[in-house]
Order: C-alpha cells, then sequence, then structure tokens
C-alpha cells in the first residue's frame, strides 16, 4: 500500500512539535519515545504498520482544540484515533503524523431519560454506553461486533453498524449531535437533543467521514427502550439460491426481523469444528432474530417458520429457552475466530442488493478455485452486506498480495452488480485506491470539496479515503506530505 | 418556468444558466413566489427507475410524484415509512409533491420519531451541481459507508447544493393493524410527560402528538394484530396514571387522525404566520408558553412543534435562545425575506455551511438567499 513519503521538515522539528504539545497539556500525555509510539503504528489491519512523529492523549475538548491549533501552525498531519480497531487502516499513522487518541475522554456527561438521548465523550466504548443506561431499561443499538474494544469516535467516523441494524439502522440514523474540533482549533457544536438539522445537515456528512473533516470529542446519541425479550430461530438450506429466495419473501412478508444472518458451508464447517454450535451440514445456514413479548414473538415466528417451510429446509430449529438461544448464536459469534484457526484472513466488507446473493456467491466460489485460496462466507443477509473471508498465509511470500487480489475482485464483483465497496468497515487506506471502480473523477471531486471547507490544509488523517492521484494535486498545493 | 425532461437536459440548463435559478419540485411549498431567478422545475424528468419489493428498495427519477410511488408500493404491500407531510392545506398550495422535493427539504411526518426521517431512508441519489456537472452518492443497498455521505448533506438543503434527479429509497412493509390510544384533557407539560413515558416503554409507539386544541394526545402503535392489540392494552394500562384513555382501532379511522396530524389540517384555512420549532421536547411546552401563538400543535413527543403566530411576528426574537431551532413555514413574502426562513446558525456553523455552498454552486445561482 502506498502511502505518501513524510515530509523531512516535520521530522527535523519533532523535538519543538514534542515541547509545544506538552506545554499546551494539563492533564494529558504525549507519548514521543520510539519504543512507545509502536503502540499506535496500526489499527486492527495489522498488514500495515507505521510509528507516529508521536502520540498525544488529550483529556478535554479544551486539550484537543490546543492540539490541532499547534499542528495546525505547524503545518503537521493529525491522525485522530479512538481505540484502534478500524479493519480498513482508517487509523494508520504516518511517520510525520500526530496520533490524537481520545481513550482517555471516556466520560458519560449525561443521561436523559424524557428526551431518550446520552451525551458522552467518544472515547467512550460503544458497550459501556448500553452499560450506562441498561439498569435503567434502555440501550444504544448500534452493536458492531467489536463493541467491547471500539470507541463512539470511531463509531461515528466509520458509521459503523451491527448485527441488529437491519431494524435499528447504523450509527448515523442514531446520532443527534457531536462537538468537534476543526483542524485549526475551533469547536463547533453540531446538532444536539433535537430530532433534525435547523440548516444544510452538517452532522450526516461528519457521520462516515473517517477523522478526515474534524476531532469529535462529544456525541449526543439516541437510546432506546429495551425490547421485552428476543428469540431466535435457525434454518438449513441445501442451496444458496433457497435461503436467499427464504430471506426475500420474510422480508416481502412484512416481518422485520432485528438480524437475518447467512453462513455458507465453508463458515459452517469452520465454526462447527470451532465452537461445536451443533449447526447442521448444511450449504447454507440462516439465523433469524426477532423481538417483543412471548407472544409477540411467537406470532412473528410462526410467519417466519411457515414461509422458511415452504422452501424445504433441511434444519428448523427454535430456541426454546436462553440456553439454546446462546448456542444459535455460538456459532454465529465466533465465526471469526473460526476462520482464524484455519489461517490468516483478510475480512471484507462489501455490500450487493439482496438480488444478487446467489450469484455473487456463486462467482465467489469460482474465483476461489481460480485464485487457489479458501473463503468463508458471514452475511448480514437482510441488507446485503457480506463479510467474505479470505483465508491466506502471512508466512508465504507473495501469499497477502494474492488474497489482495482476490479482495479487490470481490470487491468489484459488488459493484458491479449495483452494491458498494464497503458496508460499515470504512474505506480507509485498504479501499482507497478502488474508490475509482465505484466512483467517477467528478463524484469524488464532489466529495473532496467537503474536505477543502472543512480542512483546507488536508491535514486530517492523510491518505484515507481517496485514492493518491485524485487527491494530489490538493495535497501538494498545501505543501504537506507530498 | 424551465422544465428541463431529463438530467442531461437539466446538467445542460443549469451549465448554461446566466443568472439566479429558483428550483422546485410540483411547486406545493410555495417558495418561488418570492424568490429571485428563473423558475426551474424537475416535475418533467420521472419514472420509477427500479424496485426489488424483497430488497426493500426502490429507485425513482426527482420528479415523479409522490403518489405515483404512494401507488406502486402499496400493490406490493409496502410503503414510505417515513410518512412525507403533504403541504398544500396548510399552505393553500396546489401542484403535486414530488418525491425529489420531499428528499431536498426531508420531509417526515408523525413516524419520525420512531423510525427516523426521510433522510434515514435515502439510500443514493444523482444530482446536478451549480456548475453543471452531474454526481452520484450512495447507491441502492442499504448499507454503504463508501466515502463522504453526501447522501445525507443533500437530504435537506433546499437545492442550494444541488438539484437532485434521482432518489433511491428504503422502503418497509405496510402493517397489518394500527390502533390509537387517546388521552384526554392534559396539560401541555403532562402530555409531554405521557408522551415521554409512552415512548420510553418498550411497545414500540409509532406516533406521538398532542393537540392543544382539543385537549387530545394520541399514541400510535402499529404492527401484527395480536401484537398491537396486547401493546395497546399495556400502554393503556402504562398511562392509566396521567388520563383514562380510550383506543381507536378501526384502520381508516387511525389513519385519517395521523394525516391530520402529518399535514397540520388543524391550522389550514386560518390566518396568520406557520413556524415550525425542532427542540428537545421537554421544552416543547415553555418555549409553545413564550411564543405568544394563537394555535399550536405537538408532534414527535414534542419534538416538532407548529406554531400558529400573530402576521409578521419575530418569534425567534421572542424565543430568544433555546437548544434547537424555529423555522418559518407560511408568511408573506415580507416576512419571508426579513425574518428568513431558516434559524441563522452560529458563526463557525454558518461559515461551513456557506462554504460548502459556495463549493458547490460557485456562481451561487441556486436558490440563492434561501438558506442564509
Ligand atoms: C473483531 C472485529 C469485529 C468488528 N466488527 C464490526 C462490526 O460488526 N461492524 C462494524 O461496523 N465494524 C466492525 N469492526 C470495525 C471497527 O471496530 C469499527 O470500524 C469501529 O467503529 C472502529 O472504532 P475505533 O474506536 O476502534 O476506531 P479507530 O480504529 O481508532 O479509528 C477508526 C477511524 O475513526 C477515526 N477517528 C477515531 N477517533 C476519532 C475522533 N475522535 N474524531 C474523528 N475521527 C476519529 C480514525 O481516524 C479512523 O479513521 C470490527 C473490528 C474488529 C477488529
Amino acid at each position: 500500500m502506498e502511502m505518501p513519503k513524510p515530509n523531512p521538515e516535520i521530522l527535523l522539528k519533532k523535538a519543538r512539535i514534542v515541547s509545544r504539545l506538552q506545554e499546551a497539556l494539563y492533564d494529558g500525555a504525549v507519548i514521543h519515545d520510539e519504543a512507545e509510539t509502536r503502540a499506535y503504528e496500526c489499527d486492527a489491519l495489522s498488514a500495515y504498520r507505521c510509528p507516529p512523529l508521536c502520540a498525544v492523549l488529550p483529556s478535554s475538548t479544551e486539550e484537543v482544540s490546543a492540539i490541532l491549533k499547534i499542528c495546525h501552525e505547524e503545518g503537521v498531519p493529525v491522525v485522530p484515533r479512538g481505540s484502534g480497531t478500524s479493519l480498513a487502516g482508517g487509523a494508520l499513522p504516518t511517520a510525520d503524523a500526530v496520533i490524537l487518541g481520545v481513550a482517555r475522554l471516556n466520560a458519560v456527561l449525561e443521561t436523559d431519560y424524557p428526551n431518550r438521548f446520552i451525551r458522552v465523550q467518544t472515547g467512550r466504548t460503544n458497550l459501556s454506553v448500553t452499560g450506562a443506561v441498561e439498569t435503567d431499561g434502555f440501550f444504544y443499538a448500534p452493536d458492531p461486533s467489536s463493541q467491547l474494544a471500539c470507541a463512539i469516535a470511531g463509531n461515528i467516523a466509520m458509521n459503523s453498524g451491527g448485527a441488529h441494524c437491519l431494524k435499528y439502522g447504523v450509527t448515523t440514523n442514531n446520532l443527534l449531535g457531536v462537538t468537534m474540533v476543526l483542524m485549526d482549533g475551533t469547536v463547533v457544536e453540531v446538532g444536539g437533543a433535537h430530532m433534525d438539522a435547523g440548516g444544510i445537515d452538517l452532522l450526516g456528512v461528519i457521520c462516515g467521514s473517517e477523522g478526515q473533516l474534524g476531532v469529535v470529542t462529544e456525541a449526543t446519541l439516541r437510546i432506546l427502550p429495551k425490547p421485552e425479550g428476543a428469540r431466535p430461530v435457525l434454518i438449513g438450506y441445501d442451496s444458496n439460491e433457497v435461503a436467499g429466495e427464504c430471506v426475500s419473501d420474510i422480508i416481502k412478508a412484512g416481518v422485520l426481523p432485528v438480524a437475518i444472518e447467512f453462513m455458507d458451508r465453508p463458515c459452517i464447517e469452520a465454526t462447527e469444528a470451532f465452537a461445536h454450535a451443533g449447526y447442521p451440514m448444511c450449504e447454507a445456514l440462516l439465523i433469524i432474530e426477532v423481538e417483543g413479548s412471548p407472544a409477540e414473538i411467537d406470532e412473528q415466528l410462526a410467519l417466519i417458520k411457515e414461509i422458511a417451510r415452504r422452501h424445504n429446509p433441511v434444519e428448523l430449529r427454535e430456541a426454546q429457552d436462553a440456553d439454546e438461544a446462546a448456542r444459535i448464536w455460538l456459532g454465529r459469534k465466533s465465526a471469526f475466530g473460526a476462520m482464524g484457526q484455519i489461517n490468516d484472513y483478510m475480512c471484507l466488507d462489501g455490500t450487493i442488493p439482496v438480488s444478487a446473493l446467489p450469484y455473487v456467491l456463486r462467482r465467489i466460489g469460482e474465483m476461489s478455485r481460480e485464485y487457489g485460496l479458501g473463503v468463508g462466507n458471514v452475511f448480514h443477509a437482510g441488507d446485503g452486506n457480506m463479510h467474505p473471508l479470505i483465508l491466506y498465509d502471512a508466512n508465504k511470500p507473495g501469499d497477502l498480495e494474492l488474497c489482495e487480489a482476490f479482495g479487490a475482485d470481490i470487491l468489484k464483483l459488488c459493484v458491479e452488480v449495483g452494491g458498494c465497496l464497503t458496508g460499515e468497515h470504512g474505506v480507509g487506506i485498504e479501499k482507497r485506491d478502488l474508490m475509482v471502480v465505484q466512483f467517477t473523477p467528478e463524484d469524488l471531486e464532489a466529495q473532496m470539496r467537503v474536505k477543502d471547507v472543512f480542512d483546507p490544509d488536508w491535514l486530517l488523517n492523510p491518505a484515507k479515503v481517496f485514492p493518491l492521484a485524485s487527491s494530489a494535486t490538493r495535497r501538494a498545493a498545501t505543501g504537506v506530505a507530498a | 418556468m424551465i422544465r428541463p425532461a431529463s438530467e442531461e437536459d437539466l446538467a445542460g440548463v443549469v451549465a448554461g444558466a446566466k443568472g439566479p435559478l429558483s428550483i422546485q419540485g410540483g411547486g406545493t411549498r410555495g417558495f418561488a413566489d418570492n424568490a429571485e431567478g428563473e423558475r426551474l422545475t424537475t416535475s418533467g424528468i420521472t419514472g420509477i427507475t427500479l424496485y426489488e419489493p424483497g430488497a426493500l428498495t426502490l429507485v425513482a427519477r426527482a420528479g415523479t410524484p409522490v403518489e405515483e410511488i404512494r401507488e406502486r408500493l402499496a400493490r406490493d404491500n409496502q410503503r414510505l415509512p417515513f410518512e412525507p407531510m403533504d403541504h398544500r392545506a396548510l399552505l393553500g398550495t396546489t401542484g403535486e409533491p414530488t418525491i425529489g422535493g420531499v428528499v431536498a427539504a426531508n420531509i417526515s411526518g408523525p413516524r419520525r420519531v420512531m423510525v427516523g426521517a426521510a433522510r434515514d431512508y435515502a439510500l443514493g441519489l444523482r444530482f446536478v451541481d451549480g456548475r453543471g456537472m452531474v454526481i452520484r452518492n450512495g447507491g441502492r443497498v442499504m448499507k454503504n459507508v463508501t466515502g463522504y455521505d453526501l447522501v445525507k448533506l443533500l437530504s435537506g438543503s433546499y437545492g442550494t447544493l444541488g438539484i437532485l434527479t434521482e432518489v433511491s429509497l428504503k422502503v418497509l412493509p405496510k402493517v397489518a393493524a394500527s390502533a390509537t390510544i387517546v388521552l384526554g384533557g392534559l396539560s401541555d407539560d403532562r402530555a409531554v410527560a405521557a408522551m415521554a413515558a409512552a415512548l420510553g416503554s418498550p411497545f414500540e409507539v409509532s406516533g406521538a402528538a398532542h393537540d392543544p386544541g382539543t385537549g387530545e394526545t394520541l399514541l400510535r402503535l402499529e404492527g401484527f394484530d395480536e401484537s398491537v392489540r396486547y401493546r395497546s392494552e399495556r400502554l393503556a394500562e402504562l398511562l392509566k396514571t396521567f388520563a383514562p384513555s380510550r383506543m381507536e382501532s378501526d384502520a381508516d379511522v387511525v389513519a385519517k387522525l395521523w394525516a391530520a396530524i402529518r399535514d397540520v389540517t388543524a391550522f389550514a384555512g386560518k390566518e396568520g404566520d406557520v413556524w415550525r420549532l425542532s427542540v428537545k421536547p421537554s421544552d416543547a411546552p415553555d418555549l409553545v408558553g413564550r411564543s405568544g401563538a394563537k394555535q399550536s400543535l405537538y408532534d414527535w413527543g414534542g419534538g416538532l412543534v407548529w406554531l400558529r403566530c400573530d402576521d409578521g411576528t419575530d418569534l425567534r426574537a421572542r424565543l430568544a435562545a433555546f437548544a434547537g431551532h424555529a423555522t418559518l413555514i407560511r408568511a408573506n413574502a415580507q416576512t419571508r425575506r426579513g425574518l428568513g426562513i431558516f434559524q441563522p446558525e452560529p458563526a463557525p456553523l454558518a461559515r461551513i455551511s456557506a462554504g460548502l455552498r459556495a463549493q458547490f454552486d460557485p456562481r451561487g445561482i441556486l436558490n440563492p438567499g434561501m438558506m442564509g
């Protein structure tokens, strides 16, 4: 992956930058020792690493503002960082960049049940937002599988999703407001406890902008009353097509499950060997979960089972109690881990129109044979967000490159059938150079114009989202990281 | 009136424009009567280009009438979940609301409180910017974080960043049953508290409105028959401490009740300016008290307040600083010009918004002055 060459002038003035940052912070920390900056050299896309110039861990919005003002004056790029769980290299530093980590900003600032929102500092982890309101019967809906570790900051930057977003939407649908610091240190409040934007919907474009428009320090999040209960069913089919038809029929029938998860045979085999969840050996497995009171659950599941039976399932199992429900979810939840037992893997994230599912799975199977690399598919079937896991051997020369080429072909296929490169993980550096497959130069230009307004010097989170060639003139014009 | 027949035509018109354009869909918002510039309508760019009921997606050109989309969806037992308002009765306008207008103005009705706004259902769009360039963002799939979300940015930008030519929407199934619990005689304060209790319950309330005129507080439940019955009983029980209630479960009656809330028909045909406040729900009763309005209506559990005030009232001055914003929906041309349709933004945000307009419309020809 090509990254811009570090600006030698910045490297030369490291000592001055570090001392200015140290002076600006009261309680926050500046990490500049080479051994210690290694902790920030990568995120969860660990194939790519580069220690930053230094890392700062501020403890207040004011400190974030002071840091950005200094970096702005010095012309130093800044890479915002939450918990570093990005799978797209979104938080990958460059050698001349300051990592600005918000991990110390983790307080709950306000909970308001009558108006159903919570205001938190963005270093707080996703799960601990729900943790703060759970005993009062509320929850924060977006639930990425990484929710124990990932921060609200990263969720907002990536517009993260989760297993339950079919019903509750992704981050952008649950975000009411932010406090954000612009690259020049200006603090702005966008949105708040009210429900819609008063002018142009800036919040809408801030969410999902991958840390390139500003550093988000506080967030107002919509919280929801917890449903009375939930229950999954497991349905097995002997063909992907039939499983796909079943999903489509369920949606058409007017049921809106909270989750419809899909696993294919390679994935079922791997998870079964790993987690022993008792899954049937078949071509396609669906896990469908519905919510409500016991009677409502019965009503919805009766309809789902009736539809499922019309397609002749090889297995149809409804959880009778919490224990069985947990077993049904066990395999799905350990799918990534199970694939990891077999080999190193790369996790893709393209989305396709659900109608294209059988075709895309067939093509992925063919490509898998052509490339000679195994692939398993886990899939949010209700919304078409695929997670093909390509297996490769990191120790075998050339295997990573082969795997990346295969991955790129799968993502191109997603775009070709009317879908997109990434459904929830973000572009980062990983899919940056594929953006031209999905967008025309004019489409990309329009997006880059937004960055021109928020960050005219292009200092925030360099070399992400846009192909380097597309952003070259802008980066050259500002004299930063040529 | 310029009426391009295609996106390509429109791009040509914008590229060749010599001065400001006043953009409309069906013209039901009545913006054109005091706008500067040549009138341009998207109503010639029509047609549903893709509909996949099993994928819950519909793609239509911007000028397609909302009614045509409703009818098409109904044939497959689906609907636009965000329940867009029809402004004609309130504003005394004619014309045919278009889907492009709905998205460009981010128009959502009572169900917004549970399911989200129009912008939350906009999956993708195509638009012509102020240079006459055709730009595409988003797509037709439900989960998409590829690049910046210009779909949200353009939704609610009232044509000032670009003229929409096509929108792709997430749709949802129609419900089998609906019911409404009606509480009588609550003060505004108590009504907002009752709505908060309902919306904070697990019973999935899909509408929460209060009309001080009739003294009625309405709570809507939708879904499968058994489920609606169960939840409405439980909810009525929960709200017992506020007031005795009655239940409306005839589908037509329920639909009429909520269409009236959605379209603010209680204000239709009555004189005065109409304002729309977006606020933190629990702040609403106090703001209504201070507004000096002749009539008010609470929707979204209090998060949306409609006010009918004396002609020319500077409501923003009267309310002073508050969290949220006030939009002037109906007033004569002079008042609109004098007070501005949209609440002025704090300086740093105003700078960003102006910067975005300058980037997308460098000549300042798309609805100039509309949003600042
Ligand atoms: C095992 C595993 C499972 C996962 N499952 C899911 C899943 O189900 N759904 C999903 O959507 N994702 C998933 N992810 C991806 C990842 O967890 C999400 O992208 C997450 O939101 C990243 O949060 P973070 O705090 O770790 O952010 P980081 O990795 O630290 O940063 C992510 C991006 O956010 C930017 N950023 C960070 N802080 C700020 C800030 N304060 N202001 C502005 N920008 C900022 C960074 O610059 C970077 O571009 C998974 C990852 C792993 C490792």
